[in-house]
């Protein structure tokens, strides 16, 4: 089984980077693109024969309870199909 | 009275931090290996500053999985001193120790040089020998020093007097409320990100941060250790 975990700041949070990002886009000449945000994702391969609870069991407390600092950061998961 | 200096791999104020209580302070200190999971005979623990793990995922994120943090966690919980500075703020607000997250610095840059800040609370045993008010010439050294919290949390932080220390003047890195120090809710645990171990003899440019190491030993010395 293998996922995909994308790490990005709750959109409450402020994001200086992802706005450095978007200042420099519009300077390069592409002021259509309104806003950028900065993330991060994360490839998830789990070992043969974990069952697929297990395995969507695992991966949710990896990005809970590591990947993700929850103060300022939120995630999603998306699962590769097999 | 003996204080412990954690190392984890990728500390590098950990002899800053060693010297100014053993030379300019003159209190008993120790190295504290990450991999230790006991702090029997400790009365007082640093967690210095530096880039723990490489600052890999988040500042201080990985270091709360070295299995002395568990031991500093059931210190702490016992009423143990613990003091993080820098990257040992970091790695508190990251194991829970302390409420609220460190960010990027607004600016994005990494800032290194002397500011100042003002005490907010007198009420610690880090910060009992300051004046309420006194402003504390003193170093930062940070990429990620930008303090955030909802405004529950702050509320709290508040009401509760449990905001240390606030940036006097200028706030270098966009944080919350100008806070540059924060007390856990038994006000036994601070964190904070100006450096007082590099600010305890006036060759380094100021011993105002020595007042915060001094307040905690007199309040050892007040419990009788």
């Amino acid at each position: 089984m293998k996922a995909t975990v994308i790490v990005t700041l709750k959109p409450t949070v402020l994001d200086p980077q992802g706005m450095t990002i978007q200042r420099s886009v519009e300077s390069m000449g592409l002021p259509e693109v309104a806003d950028v945000r900065q993330g991060k994702y994360f490839d998830v391969n789990l070992a043969d024969g974990v069952t697929p609870d297990r395995g969507k069991e695992i991966v949710q407390k990896l990005a809970k309870d590591v990947l993700t600092n929850p103060v300022i950061e939120e995630f999603r998961i998306v699962w590769e199909p097999k | 009275m003996k204080f412990g200096v954690v190392i984890f791999p990728g500390s590098n104020c950990d002899q800053d931090c060693y010297y100014a209580i053993q030379s300019v302070i003159g209190k008993p200190v120790e190295f504290i290996w990450h991999q230790e999971t006991s702090l029997k005979g400790f009365d007082a623990v640093i967690l210095p500053g530096g880039f723990s793990y490489g600052d890999y995922l988040r500042t201080g994120a990985l270091a709360k999985f070295s299995p002395v943090m568990q031991s500093v966690k059931e210190f702490a919980d016992r009423g143990g001193m613990v003091i993080g500075i820098c990257n040992g703020f970091q790695i508190l607000t990251e194991s829970g120790l302390l409420p609220g997250a460190l960010m990027r610095n607004v600016s994005r840059k990494y800032l290194c040089k002397f500011l100042e800040i003002s005490a907010e609370t007198t009420d610690s045993p880090f910060t009992n020998q300051l004046r309420k008010g006194q402003v504390l010439s003193i170093p930062i050294g940070h990429g990620d020093g930008n303090y955030f919290a909802d405004p529950a949390t702050l509320k709290r932080l508040r009401d509760e007097d449990r905001i240390a220390f606030r940036y006097h003047g200028e706030n270098p890195n966009g944080s919350l409320e100008n806070i540059a120090g924060i007390l856990n809710e038994g006000r036994n645990v601070l964190g904070m990100m100006p450096h007082p171990d590099r600010s305890s003899e006036q060759i380094l440019g100021s011993t105002d941060g020595k007042q915060i190491f001094e307040s905690m030993v007199n309040a050892l010395a007040g419990a009788g250790r």
